[in-house]
């Protein structure tokens, strides 16, 4: 029996004040993830009363700067350290930054590595 | 002057199974501060779906833990099959089921024994292992392994359980539930337990739900939240109410795993009496096109399966949100204000899973 779910995508801009409205509303943040398409997916998801919602801002690089919304949702800063490490996705003002140290991974960025990086790091040749 | 000191609490730890990191900072014995780190195996996993089959993925999803494993690759198989629009015969569904309260069962156990073991208890660590074994035993009998089941599969379940072995598990576990209520009586009665657990850690219920705690670690606040509720496999046809306590201390954590323990053995006992007979499988084509994410209730909580698949045979993404990774910052806001030495009984009730967290 599949649920109900919803997808509202959102522009950068709007994310606090989006988040901000889930989280007045009473909606847990159940999670944040990211997706490398072509370009970079991320997704808040919000659960009320087994009611889940979706958040999705997209963004064309990691050169574009992200807004933190652990002042909104205190825990979120785990979802957010997580993303900047795998992703090497900026985000400003987290409440708690790691530094890219929360994963130790032997590769840099490791869901989005530069190609040349890729290359470098496996021996061969760009 | 009260002075403060930085103590660090893992990864190696003779309480921890598995490797978390807590920066305590202490006043004196009583610690104001915690910031956890983890990050020391991970594996990588979610990034291996893009190299594997989405029918074969399931085999690395159970291999994420190796507690509850059948109930990872239950949800990545539901994920998948939303997507396909895929319909379980449901007889399968009622299996997967009993599978998974099985996984429940003897997860909660495996806890309760830890538990008991962090606070001295070592006979009472030693008799939950045993009632443990019994329940593996049932797993073992109807999968052929203890720990990875390699049961669930895309459209239904690799194998049945013949109706001769499903009235025996009816029958065995009503005596079960006898002997298990000596062991949990004493979880729940014996003063020296309640002296270590009760008002320690306490996560008030407007804090749960804020921190975004999930399972027992949420129900234990109040709150009466249960992804079973969903209806997902079966439970859309069993009587299932969330086990709820009020006090969200460790005590109440606890209380709340042994009510569901009995819970369990309840859902199947309902799921053997109500299980259809027909095919337990269907034969799957085509590939998936499209996104989902399932939720399911794992022992530790809600765990989260994102699949996005393009139309080839392997996932674009797959994104794992574990109940231990959800649980973590509700961990870091109950240990200020608890003792030094109740940290590792205070780490131990969110149950962590740290193979999960860090898939």
């Amino acid at each position: 029996m599949a649920e109900t779910q919803k997808l509202i995508n959102i522009e950068i801009k709007d994310l606090l004040e989006k988040v901000g409205e889930f989280h007045s509303s009473g909606y847990r943040l159940a999670q944040i993830g990211c997706s490398k398409t072509d370009a970079l997916e991320i997704n808040y998801s919000f659960d009320k009363d087994y009611s889940f919602v979706n958040l999705r801002i997209v963004i064309s690089s990691i050169d574009i700067e992200i807004p933190s919304v652990s002042h909104i949702y205190w825990s979120a800063f785990l979802y957010e350290n997580e993303i900047s490490d795998l992703y090497g996705i900026k985000i400003k003002n987290m409440a708690i930054d790691y530094k890219g140290n929360f994963y130790r991974t032997t590769v840099k960025f490791p869901f989005n590595p530069p190609k040349d990086t890729q290359a470098a790091e496996r021996g061969i040749a760009p | 002057m009260i002075k403060r000191t930085i103590i660090p609490f893992g990864p190696q730890h003779p309480v921890l199974p598995e490797p978390i990191h807590l920066d305590l900072v202490l006043e004196d014995e009583i610690v104001v501060e915690a910031v956890p780190s983890i990050g020391f195996i991970h594996r990588g996993l979610e990034k291996l779906v893009e190299k594997k089959d989405f029918i074969d993925f399931v085999y690395v999803a159970e291999r994420i833990c190796g507690i509850c494993s059948f109930i990872h690759g239950l949800t990545y198989c539901m994920a998948v099959e939303e997507i396909m629009k895929i319909k379980v015969p449901e007889r399968a569904e009622y299996l997967r089921t009993i599978w998974s309260e099985l996984s429940r069962l003897h997860s909660h156990l495996l806890w309760m024994g830890l538990m008991a073991d962090s606070f001295g208890f070592e006979s009472l660590f030693m008799h939950t292992w045993r009632m443990r074994e019994k329940i593996l035993d049932i797993i073992e009998d109807t999968t052929g392994g203890r720990v990875i089941f390699a049961s669930a599969k895309v459209g239904g379940v690799r194998r049945d359980i013949d109706n001769a072995a499903l009235k025996i598990i009816w029958t065995n576990l009503e005596s079960y539930r006898k002997e298990l209520k000596e062991i949990t009586d004493v979880f729940i009665k014996d003063s020296s337990v309640q002296h270590r657990l009760a008002g320690v850690g306490v996560l008030k219920k407007e804090d749960a739900y804020e921190l975004g705690a999930v399972g027992p670690t949420l129900r234990a606040s109040g709150w009466a939240r249960d992804t079973r509720k969903l209806g997902y496999a079966a439970y859309k046809n069993i009587d299932i109410e969330p086990v709820t306590e009020t006090a969200g201390d460790s005590y109440a954590r606890c209380v709340v795993r042994i009510k569901e323990l009995f819970q369990s053995i309840d859902i199947i006992r309902q799921a053997v009496a109500k299980i259809p007979y027909g095919p337990v499988e269907i034969r799957v084509t085509g590939v998936p096109d499209g996104e989902y994410f399932a939720r399911a209730e794992q022992p530790r909580g809600e765990v989260i399966y994102y699949a996005k698949a393009n139309g080839t045979r392997f996932l674009q993404r797959l994104r794992v949100r574990t109940p231990t990774f959800a649980n973590i910052p509700s961990l870091v806001k109950m240990l200020p204000g608890s003792s030094l030495a109740d940290v590792p009984v205070l780490v131990l009730t969110i149950d962590p899973c740290i193979s999960c967290a860090e898939r």
